[in-house]
């Protein structure tokens, strides 16, 4: 049950893209159609799930506030925290990077599908915000932050493919010259995002 | 001189290039955590800038990517150290956007776009002026929600307590995510309609 509570809160209400601004950037930039916009969702979806269960177990067992005193007693005080973020970077390239050759290994249609995305979600805010909040959050297991980091993919698999739908109709409505493209682009997102708050009292 | 002044205006990283949203939207509900988070990207960006370009020839291309993230990350640690050690209030209310620069695509965008080709120097005036565009946008942005949102600057109070007694009430809308998008918006509109930016 409180996994579900999870889920739903992190599909609707703390969406990635409407409550925390995370991944912008891409957002904006490749919503031009929904196909695109599907591809770059599944594939964020897909590194979320995975970087944040894996960052959640180094937090638990390798930096936090005495998380090493599995290794003996001599460890109980270490507190190694302020390599949360070098650790948390390198940990997402590199799964990046390893997701890229097991995709490409293992399944060719799909590495065609998510290929040219991969190498840009290293940096995308969404990825290492997901790892950051599941860290402040504090969950019990990582069942919970594996649930969190879907839940957010999908989220944010929602708001771009929502985004990308209402673009492409765009292209038939008559929008004053200086507001075309990124402005009107900012006004949509403002108005999804208010759309979303209705989910506020669940 | 002067080819170094494009961030501030018709260059400006959040109204024209669409760079480093992520963060400038978050972080604008007060000026005050604006304003700081303005002037950490500033020096995140300017410092790695000069690092990436002092030692471009070196990096092998493969990596570059890596190498720019430990950098960055490198700095984004410092930033985040002096933070909590003395504005503690506002490194709580950033929370994690402090951490966000890391892949906030200005300074990534900066260093691929400009560092790995260009002398220290330039470098660091380049990450030094895009910093500073990205700040002033947020600077406006979060002084605009601040005041219509809770008739404050800065946390002193600025609409006058006789408007409050004839009926004026603080927008709350303002605080919320959403109209940030909206504002950004709103000035990517007004910019866009001086004649010499007109498409």
């Amino acid at each position: 049950m409180e996994l579900v509570d999870i889920f739903v809160r992190s599909v609707f209400i703390d969406n990635m893209v409407f409550a925390y601004f995370l991944g912008m950037c891409s957002y904006l930039a490749v919503s031009k159609d929904v196909k695109t916009a599907f591809g770059l969702g599944i594939a964020v979806c897909f590194v979320l799930a995975v970087t944040a269960p894996v960052n959640y177990l180094i937090d638990k067992y390798l930096l936090g506030p005495g998380a090493l005193s599995w290794a003996g007693a001599w460890a109980e005080d270490v507190d190694l925290s302020f390599l949360t973020l070098i650790i948390f970077i390198a940990v997402i390239a590199a799964i990046v990077q390893l997701l890229e050759m097991v995709i490409e290994k293992i399944s060719m249609p799909l590495y065609q599908a998510l290929g040219i995305f991969l190498p840009l979600i290293a940096v995308n805010c969404a990825i290492l915000g997901g790892s950051l909040f599941m860290q402040e959050r504090h969950f019990p297991t990582v069942a919970h932050s594996f649930v969190y980091a879907l839940g957010s993919g999908i989220g944010w698999l929602l708001a771009i493919v929502a985004f990308a739908a209402i673009r492409e109709r765009l292209h038939y409505s008559n929008i004053p010259k200086p507001l075309q493209g990124n402005g009107i682009a900012y006004i949509i997102t403002g108005l999804m995002g208010l759309g979303f708050m209705c989910f506020l009292g669940i | 001189m002067k080819k170094y002044l494009g961030p501030l205006n018709r260059e400006n990283p959040i109204l024209v290039q669409v760079l480093g949203v992520c963060s400038a939207l978050a972080v604008t509900a007060q000026l005050k955590p604006a304003v700081v988070m303005a002037l950490s990207v500033t020096v995140v960006c300017a410092l790695s800038n000069l690092i990436i370009s002092l030692i471009r020839n070196t990096i092998p291309p493969r990596v570059r990517i890596i190498v720019q993230l430990l950098v960055v990350s490198f700095f984004v640690v410092m930033v985040d150290m002096f933070l909590q050690a003395y504005v503690y209030d506002v490194s709580k209310m950033l929370s994690v956007f402090v951490g966000l620069i890391i892949t906030n695509c200005i300074v990534m965008g900066r260093l691929e776009a400009f560092a790995l080709s260009h002398k220290p120097l330039p470098s660091l005036m380049d990450g030094l002026m895009n910093g500073l565009g990205y700040g002033l946008v947020l600077v406006v942005v979060g002084s605009l929600r601040e005041l219509l949102g809770r008739g404050t600057l800065w946390n002193i109070r600025i609409m006058p307590q006789a408007l409050y007694e004839a009926g004026y009430l603080d927008n709350g809308l303002m605080i919320l995510p959403p109209m940030a998008l909206i504002l950004i918006g709103s000035l990517i509109w007004i910019f866009n309609r001086k004649p010499k930016n007109a498409r």
